[in-house]
């Protein structure tokens, strides 16, 4: 009876956490049926499919090609998106917010839109394309078209965290910095930057993972050399479900251990500091 | 020695406007004022993070203005501590020391002294976030002093702490500038504390320095009603000075005339009377007090610290609460209030 009692008690006190729990519990179920559902199939009814693929040097180099390319645009957004987030972190400016919306863009036009854009840019006609083309950089069918896409749709997930760990950097500790004798850069090096590190990181791997997973802007510019979601696509359209899905699930597999990896290592970071 | 001469300098929607102020080598300076008069960002100028739109600022001789912040030798301590979190208590210390390039036994040297002096030696490992308010305050300190700055500047370095850490920091603060022979300049909003530190202190009020001088002169002769209101002095009245006898005058309040000792000359003026210099008494009292007030008590409030007691005649004083205490003052009682003519301060008044 007590008991009974206390269990009432509790649900009128929790409802509202409860209603919201059984909402978001249907999102669960549909992101979770649709990766185990292919998962599971895959593994169980027809795991020699999966073995083949993962001993295919089509399959291995596209995958390859995958996560290189996407290391590379996320080396150039680090590189170039890291001063540019601090002077957005620190500074306001003319046409700052207009700046900001400018860098938002690529993550709300669709896929399709920013392939015809780079193509239309970087083509060997196009006017950065020929110029760059004299000087031996290619994009069309290349790795630089594959890189220059996955720049593209990932660098605004960069510049975000980057600006926004700047930003969480008390503005206070540089100047203390600048009063104890440190130039503009030496406080940058050994205090901004230490401290926004934890942002900067967790954006790159946005930005590496966004890199990995793009399609839609690569094949207007390079659909050869193929990488790993081009190669799906085409799989899918040559041979159907069955060629294409074991793909598929291995490249997801390859970024599930990558990402947890990585997390795992922030996470130590965290405990030691 | 600090020479702020007409600086003014805005920052969005605020300004800091003409500031010119001389402060003097080795002397202990504390800059007062209410939360946003600007005490913050006039620090922040001195240190060079920022620069004034007009104005020249001067440190020990030398124009300073547009000079970096890493160039003007200048210890900052914010209020926040602004430790760096991801460093130890030794390597916060030495932060100065390897930006200007000291060699390593110098710098343990000098790190080993300054922990010592602020009795931290036992933190020297310790990450800021595993400190106490009172321990990281003293670490800023340390830091601040390791670089042997010309001047050190202070803002609010004890607010965020419990009273009783207030307490021995302030002496502690004392102790520093006595023996380290350093130019302090200490903002607060909190006026015991400038009245306990300060050699000299200076009012700034919405981005105008209002008024510079001794504790004393500063919380007894204020220049007008907002700093009296602003310094503790709850009792102003408006009144005309009808004459002037060798400083001492006859100032006409409307309903009762006073005597109040006062270079000034006929015409309108404030006056101002601390609560602790009004006595109350239900006898009247055998004193040298010149001005002497009879009345039935008509109200009494509570005002924290201060009772305000309304008098049937019309008077309305602020005074200690202690005083009302003493004598279990209660409405109807009759009462004389006195204040010595040269317990009140005059200043002019502008039409």
């Amino acid at each position: 009876m007590f008991r009974k009692r206390r269990f009432f008690v509790w649900i009128k006190r929790n409802y509202l956490s409860i209603i919201f729990s059984m909402i978001g519990s249907i999102i669960m179920l549909f992101l979770v049926a649709t990766l185990f559902n292919m998962l599971l199939q895959q593994m169980i009814l027809s795991p020699q499919d999966l073995l083949d693929v993962i001993t295919d040097v089509d399959v291995l180099r596209s995958v390859g090609l995958t996560l290189y390319a996407s290391f590379l645009a996320t080396l150039i957004a680090v590189v170039l998106g890291t001063p540019f987030a601090y002077v957005l972190a620190r500074h306001r400016f003319p046409a700052k917010s207009f700046i900001e919306s400018i860098v938002d863009v690529p993550v709300i036009i669709p896929h399709s839109v920013a392939g015809i854009a780079l193509y239309a840019l970087l083509m060997r006609r196009g006017i950065v394309g020929s110029a760059l083309e004299s000087l031996g950089i290619v994009f069309e069918e290349s790795l630089w078209g594959i890189v220059a896409a996955m720049l593209f749709v990932s660098v605004p997930l960069y510049l975000n965290a980057a600006r926004d760990g700047f930003k969480s950097v008390n503005p206070h500790l540089e100047y203390v910095a600048r009063s104890l004798g440190a130039g503009p850069l030496e406080a940058f090096f050994k205090i901004s930057l230490p401290l926004a590190f934890r942002h900067l990181f967790t954006g790159a791997l946005m930005a590496w993972a966004r890199g990995i997973s793009e399609f839609g802007a690569i094949i207007f510019i390079a659909f050869y050399p193929m990488v790993a979601p081009t190669l799906i696509y085409y799989r899918f359209t040559t041979h159907g479900l069955r060629g294409s899905r074991p793909v598929a699930v291995f490249l997801m597999l390859i970024c599930f251990v990558i990402f947890i990896s990585l997390r795992m290592m922030t996470k130590r970071w965290e405990k030691t500091k | 020695m600090i020479i702020l001469e007409d600086v003014t300098y805005m920052i969005e929607d605020f300004s800091i406007r003409n500031v010119s102020l001389k402060i003097e080598k080795n002397e202990y300076f504390v800059l007062l004022g209410p939360t946003g008069s600007g005490k913050t960002l006039l620090l922040e100028l001195i240190a060079g993070f920022h620069i004034p739109d007009t104005g020249r600022i001067i440190l020990d001789g030398v124009d300073v203005t547009y000079m970096p912040p890493e160039e003007r030798n200048v210890g900052f301590v914010y209020q926040d501590y602004s430790l760096f979190p991801h460093m130890t208590v030794e390597e916060n210390i030495s932060f100065g020391l390897k930006t200007r390039g000291f060699p390593k036994e110098k710098i343990e040297e000098r790190v080993k002294e300054m922990m010592s002096l602020m009795n931290i030696s036992h933190l020297a490992g310790r990450h800021p976030s595993t400190l106490s308010g009172g321990e990281q305050q003293r670490v800023s300190l340390a830091r601040a002093l390791a670089v042997n700055p010309r001047i050190l500047l202070l803002d609010e370095p004890l607010s965020a702490l419990d009273p009783e850490t207030q307490n021995i920091l302030i002496k502690e603060l004392k102790g520093i500038h006595q023996t380290q022979n350093i130019t302090i300049l200490h903002v607060t909003h909190n006026q015991t504390e400038a009245m306990i530190l300060a050699d000299r202190i200076g009012l700034i009020m919405n981005g105008e320095l209002v008024q510079v001088g001794s504790p004393d002169e500063l919380f007894s002769r204020p220049l007008n009603e907002s700093i009296a209101r602003f310094v503790g002095i709850e009792n102003i009245f408006r009144g005309r000075i009808k004459s002037n006898k060798n400083g001492m005058a006859i100032i006409d309040l409307g309903e009762h005339e006073i005597y109040a000792v006062t270079e000034i000359g006929e015409g309108d003026v404030y006056v101002f009377i601390r609560p602790e210099n009004i006595i109350l008494s239900k006898k009247p009292l055998k004193s040298s007090a010149r001005n002497v007030f009879e009345g039935k008590v008509a109200k009494l409030t509570n005002l924290g610290p201060i009772m305000n007691v309304e008098l049937d005649n019309g008077l309305k004083i602020f005074i200690t609460k202690q005083s009302v205490e003493e004598m279990r003052l209660k409405p109807d009682d009759k009462v004389y209030a006195s204040f010595k003519a040269t317990a009140t301060h005059v200043s002019r008044r502008m039409r």
